[in-house]
């Protein structure tokens, strides 16, 4: 989470109206970082190109993790793999946020039983906001995960939860 | 190589500056590697002097899947997803290879149906090809252009079988449903559109000056080369190679349609330029497009499957069959013991045989030069590593 994120324990007029601000600024522009793996990357291309206009959400492609804030991890994570990711992820800017897609990244998917080298589940090495489900999930899946991921930030609150 | 970039640099007292050779490491995680390759380029300034590819960032363990399945069918699904820019393609070479080991032949309409479909998958893969290639080289417009149209083949997909990208659609012995009502209407009106379209990527994209300038006389591949690394598809084709298996070894029915190979002539370069390359993918989809456009007119009604048991068990024995895929050469060894399930499934992906030619290529030229080449060699990581 950012610089300011759960610092206060009181919430006010300013503190909420900030969250309003942030949130509001943070779910607008979620750059993702261009990075695919496997067949999902397609339908995260088909998702980004002109048929289904990922641009509409705010969603730009990135190439460095350093100017990213979302990380969509389209396909099978390989056990070579997974330490590279961890890397990117650790690259990442706060504050940062990880939608898996697809079956092979949430659970090993097809890969589940005899894939050797293949990690099963890339919440293993990263945390995951969101799941997206599908082989491959379509482009309004992804869309879908998306939105959870903008009420998920929507919700977050610069004060701290008192539990 | 000019004799200023060879000549050693003097220092202002006249004492020759200590040079030497960097590694740089490209990827996995790079925008232009098409997945995740790794490239070890070992660079003299800005002139490549060694790449060393890196694979097995996606090795998926195909052939201990195909192994431990409980029937040939189940093969199916993890041959999509080898290839998964042309997943047709790499159904129809393994459904060929299990039935040449039964033994069987399939009826009139499935060869048809599964020639369309390979031929529309053919189209949409060349377009994935030339938009990122697009992408790749800094031409972001034709990419929007081209996923527009893949979109409608996929729609076409969508129809038959109800999947967009992986479609376990061709079976042993046939196709897993009929084609819908209105789908030769459909894919007649999809030709009618696209055949326009090629033009229009030629006026945005071929020709265009700054693409020729970065792809022409750029990462040649000579004939004698590409044989000798057995590169096979638009990558041979585009070195000047008249050869497709299409025509030169016909499976299926290839042999009743009157089209051509496309092979690179270096109109704006050298032969086996990447700019040959490209265009040898570009007229593909055109002569795709006349064997699809002569198959739907030609379609028989009829069965759709073949009368084989569920559970299929061929006789031990072992055999290998080779197809045209979108990338080249696709061939399947499939070793059978006599049980439900195969002994052993080897691929012989054309993408792994002709990424191995690329150290040969990328020597001498400039490191931007290597996203141009790698772009051109339209590789896919899940088919390099299995």
């Amino acid at each position: 989470m950012g610089l300011l994120d759960k610092q206060f324990n009181n919430s006010n007029v300013i503190i909420t109206s900030l969250d309003n601000l942030l949130n509001w600024a943070r779910l607008s522009s979620l750059w993702q970082m261009q990075f695919g793996l496997a067949c999902c990357a397609i339908e995260m291309m088909a998702t980004a190109a002109s048929h289904y206009d990922f641009d509409r959400f705010g969603v730009i492609p990135r190439a460095t993790p350093r100017q990213s804030d979302v990380m969509i991890v389209a396909g099978t994570v390989t056990l070579k793999m997974a330490s590279r990711i961890k890397r990117l992820y650790d690259q990442m800017s706060e504050p940062r946020y990880v939608i898996s897609m697809g079956s092979c990244s949430n659970c090993g998917g097809p890969y589940w039983e005899h894939g050797y080298h293949v990690l099963k589940g890339v919440d293993r090495v990263i945390p995951v906001d969101v799941y997206v489900p599908g082989c491959p999930p379509r482009p309004e899946a992804l869309m879908e995960g998306l939105i959870k991921l903008q009420e998920k930030i929507r919700n977050e609150s610069l004060v701290k939860k008192t539990t | 190589m000019p004799d200023t970039l060879t000549a050693p640099i003097k220092t202002s007292t006249g004492r020759a500056l200590r040079t030497e050779e960097m590694v740089i490491n490209m990827g996995p995680q790079h925008p232009s590697t098409h997945g995740v390759l790794r490239l070890e380029l070992v660079v003299d300034g800005e002139i490549v002097v060694d790449v060393i590819p890196h694979i097995g960032y996606l090795h998926r363990c195909f052939e201990k899947h195909a192994e431990h399945m409980t029937n040939y069918q189940q093969v199916i699904p993890y041959c999509d997803r080898m290839d998964y820019v042309a997943a047709m393609n790499m159904e129809l070479g393994y459904a060929l290879a299990v039935e040449k080991l039964l033994g069987i032949k399939v009826p009139d309409r499935v060869e048809y149906i599964r020639v369309i479909m390979a031929e529309l998958q053919r189209i949409a893969s060349h377009l994935i090809a030339a938009g990122t290639y697009g992408l790749d080289i800094g031409a972001f417009t034709p990419f929007l252009y081209m996923f527009r149209d893949r979109e409608r083949i996929l729609d076409l997909f969508e129809t038959t079988c109800g999947a967009r990208l992986l479609y376990n659609y061709i079976w042993v012995g046939g196709v897993s449903h009929d084609l819908p009502p209105g789908f030769i209407d459909k894919a007649k009106a999809f030709c009618k559109y696209f055949r326009p379209k090629i033009k229009e990527y030629n006026d945005l994209l071929t020709f265009n000056e700054i693409f020729v300038k970065r792809t022409a006389n750029v990462g040649v591949l000579p004939a004698d080369v590409a044989i000798a690394y057995g590169c096979s598809g638009p990558m041979l084709r585009g070195s000047g190679v008249n050869w497709d298996l299409r025509r030169d070894d016909p499976y299926s029915i290839y042999d009743r349609f009157q089209w051509q190979p496309q092979i690179g002539k270096g109109e704006m370069g050298t032969v086996g330029d990447c700019w040959d390359r490209y265009i040898v993918r570009i007229r593909e989809m055109e002569q795709s497009i006349n064997i699809i456009e002569q198959a739907l007119e030609q379609i028989p009604e009829g069965d759709v499957m073949s009368a084989i048991p569920k559970r299929i068990r061929p006789n031990a024995g072992e055999v290998y069959v080779r197809t045209e895929s979108a990338r080249g050469e696709l061939g399947y060894y499939i070793i059978s013991d006599g049980s439900t399930s195969p002994y052993r499934v080897k691929a012989r992906s054309p993408s792994f045989v002709n990424l191995s030619v690329l150290p040969e290529i990328c020597r001498g030229s400039m490191i931007a030069d290597v996203v141009a080449i790698t772009g051109s060699t339209d590789i896919v990581l899940g088919e390099v590593d299995r």
